[in-house]
């Protein structure tokens, strides 16, 4: 779309740049086919070689580790080119970097690091991120699933994970579980947990009307035994898995508005060609509203974007200031997916349009990685200082 | 083995165009700009050759303003080892002008091979090439769609209308390289990252003056809507009337 408020001057030539070459991969790989990987409710996992290649996976981990060392706009640009695709292949590598490889790098050992990270920024390794279980999704807490330290120092794993990304896809699961009582402040740990582990199964969720050309899947752990070098040695308390989806959710940030362009783009194309009443619709004042509301909220959506990514490279941000990023530029996608669905009007409804699979996806969006609502609590809380969360 | 590529900047052919005030040029203002399409081909043929053999230096050259920087970063980007920009305030529409530059610049360069693209997508002139060819007394072989070299000899595949031909020849040459042979790889983020660390030289282009000067650059007229002489059958007498007397194509 046309930069508007010219926020590429905000950009360095290599953002530009990174982002360029993400833009052009999805226009020949991802678009030509999302469409129908939707309707066949598909993964295309034959993507992943050449997103590996090309370099998205943990782009902003330290090249030391096979990983290309971007800072975080770029990789934020990223996010917003691969979700211009699919809300789908952008949560692919939202986990794989910031939910898998991001807690390997942060909570890991130098073993579980050289282990793998080069395996996964080259695709090589895919993986998953278990938290949300069951009964327990915003208050992640009240997890039952338990690790039983074992006298010779290896751990048993019990419990059950769902709506998991890249479940059934994925060769390691990070799965998180209580080591302690409640008491414990450090209970909460994470585990590199190989999926073809004994007593580990991970089952596709069926009958999803979103995020269909994404793996979402059930796990679970029936005594899981994994070694002591299993456990990530630096992860303690529910503030480690807290950490890692403050990454994912920066992207999300990002990813949401890619989406959102795709919408745009989709229908200020048609309303400039679709006639009706002998001209162009895009003649007409109330589609002529629906695109401006459309443009004004993503140029704000950028404007926030980058100045949360120049945050986070100075490491100034906060997960409040991530959480207002989350909230608001989902919620506008949601709203421009709906308003250019219904720009489109019968055509709309097609997958051959792009606007209604974006909005059926960005309903997940709206309500993964910390709802809408439960961001709204962070940021009432960060404005009273009243904590308004059930208990 | 050493190559050259020698690379453009042109407008993304997809914008659309407006001619600027005096009526002579295309008028940039708002215009995306990128490395030529058949460039890009000659700098993937390039490093395709180098991986192949296990060595070689690939070198990539540009003529023009700063801007011109961008598209040699690209190519550095995808894997090329150095670049040189020979500056200019603005491309010569004279292609001997270019050819003279670009040859006083790669005749002490040392290389087996020059590569260019078979013609720049905004000129399409076609000429820079086999002038530097001549300019530095080597063998030329244009529109090349396949290309196998090793040392001392290269082996290319020209199309012809209907046919192919394959032509030898001894190395060093100049290559000018035409599409469907490779598909340019996409810059990767490790690539972008590494380009800023590799050696880009700039350096005043020894130009002559232009012998050529564009009078007037022009828009194709708009397309007219079509017409519906009728239905059917009954519409052939018509339309063949037509086809013969007003398109004059029958």
């Amino acid at each position: 779309m046309q930069d508007f408020y010219n926020i590429d001057s905000l950009l360095s030539e290599e953002e530009i740049a990174v982002r360029d070459s993400v833009r052009r991969f999805v226009d020949d790989n991802v678009l030509p086919i999302i469409g129908e990987c939707y309707v066949e409710g598909r993964f295309p996992k034959e993507i992943v070689p050449g997103l590996a290649e090309l370099g998205v996976f943990g782009a902003n981990l330290p090249e030391e580790y096979g990983c290309a060392g971007l800072n975080n706009v770029a990789y934020g640009l990223i996010m917003q080119e691969l979700e211009r695709g699919d809300s789908g292949v952008r949560s692919f590598a939202s986990v794989q970097g910031a939910l898998v490889m991001y807690p390997i790098y942060a909570f890991g050992s130098e073993e579980q690091k050289q282990h793998y990270l080069p395996k996964m920024a080259a695709g090589e390794i895919i993986g998953c991120f278990g938290l949300t279980e069951p009964d327990f999704g915003s208050n992640p807490a009240g997890m039952i699933t338990m690790a039983r330290e074992q006298s010779d120092g290896s751990w048993v794993i019990n419990g059950a994970k769902m709506w998991i990304t890249n479940g059934s896809t994925a060769q390691v699961a990070i799965v998180w579980a209580k080591t302690n009582d409640d008491k414990d402040q450090r209970s909460i740990r994470g585990f590199i947990v190989p999926t073809n582990t004994t007593g580990f199964c991970a089952k596709d969720q069926k009958g999803k009307l979103s995020l269909r050309a994404s793996d979402t899947s059930e796990l679970v752990l029936e005594d899981v035994r994994v070694p002591k070098d299993a456990l990530l040695p630096k992860s303690g308390g529910l503030k480690s898995p807290l950490m890692c989806l403050t990454q994912a959710r920066y992207g999300i940030s990002w990813g949401a508005l890619g989406a959102a362009i795709a919408c745009f783009e989709e229908a200020s194309s048609y309303a400039k060609t679709r006639i009706m009443f002998d001209r162009p619709i895009g003649g007409f004042q109330l589609q002529q509203l629906r695109l401006a509301e459309m443009l004004t909220e993503i140029v704000k959506g950028q404007l926030l974007c980058v100045q949360l990514g120049r945050l986070k490279d100075r490491g100034e941000f906060t997960p409040q200031q991530v959480s207002l990023a989350k909230r608001n530029n989902v919620h506008i996608a949601t709203d421009i997916a709906r308003e250019a669905r219904r720009l489109l009007g019968a055509n709309g409804i097609l997958a051959e349009y792009s606007a209604m699979r974006h909005m059926a996806n960005l309903e997940s969006v709206y309500t993964y990685e910390g709802t809408h609502d439960v961001h709204t609590l962070v940021l009432g809380q960060a404005v009273t200082g009243l904590n308004a969360f059930g208990a | 083995m050493k190559i050259a590529v020698c690379i453009k900047r042109v407008p993304d052919m997809e914008s659309r165009f407006r001619i600027s005030g005096d009526g002579k040029v295309v008028d940039e203002t708002g215009l995306k700009f990128d490395m030529s399409d058949f460039d890009g081909y000659a700098v993937e043929v390039a490093l395709q050759i180098t991986e192949k053999l296990g060595q070689g230096e690939v070198v990539v050259v540009s003529l023009g303003p700063d801007a011109v920087q961008e598209a040699l970063r690209k190519a550095l980007s995808m894997g090329a080892a150095r670049a040189i920009h020979l500056k200019a305030d603005q491309v010569p529409r004279d292609g001997f002008a270019v050819a003279r530059a670009l040859a006083a610049e790669l005749e002490s360069g040392g290389f087996d091979l020059i590569m260019f693209g078979k013609h720049a997508m905004d000129t399409m002139s076609g000429v820079v090439g086999p002038m530097t060819a001549e300019l530095l007394g080597l063998p030329n072989v244009s529109a090349v769609s396949k290309l196998d070299v090793e040392q001392g000899k290269g082996t290319a595949r020209r199309e012809l209308e209907g046919a192919a031909e394959i032509v030898e020849f001894p190395l060093p040459a100049v290559v000018s390289i035409d599409e469907g042979i490779a598909r340019p790889r996409y810059p990767s983020l490790k690539g972008i990252m590494a380009a800023k660390k590799k050696p880009l030289e700039s350096k005043p282009a020894q130009l002559d003056p232009t012998r050529l000067e564009v009078t007037k650059t022009e828009l194709p007229p708009d397309r007219q809507g079509g017409r519906i002489i009728g239905e059917g059958a009954a519409a052939v007498p018509e339309l063949v009337r037509l086809l013969q007397t007003e398109a004059k194509v029958l």
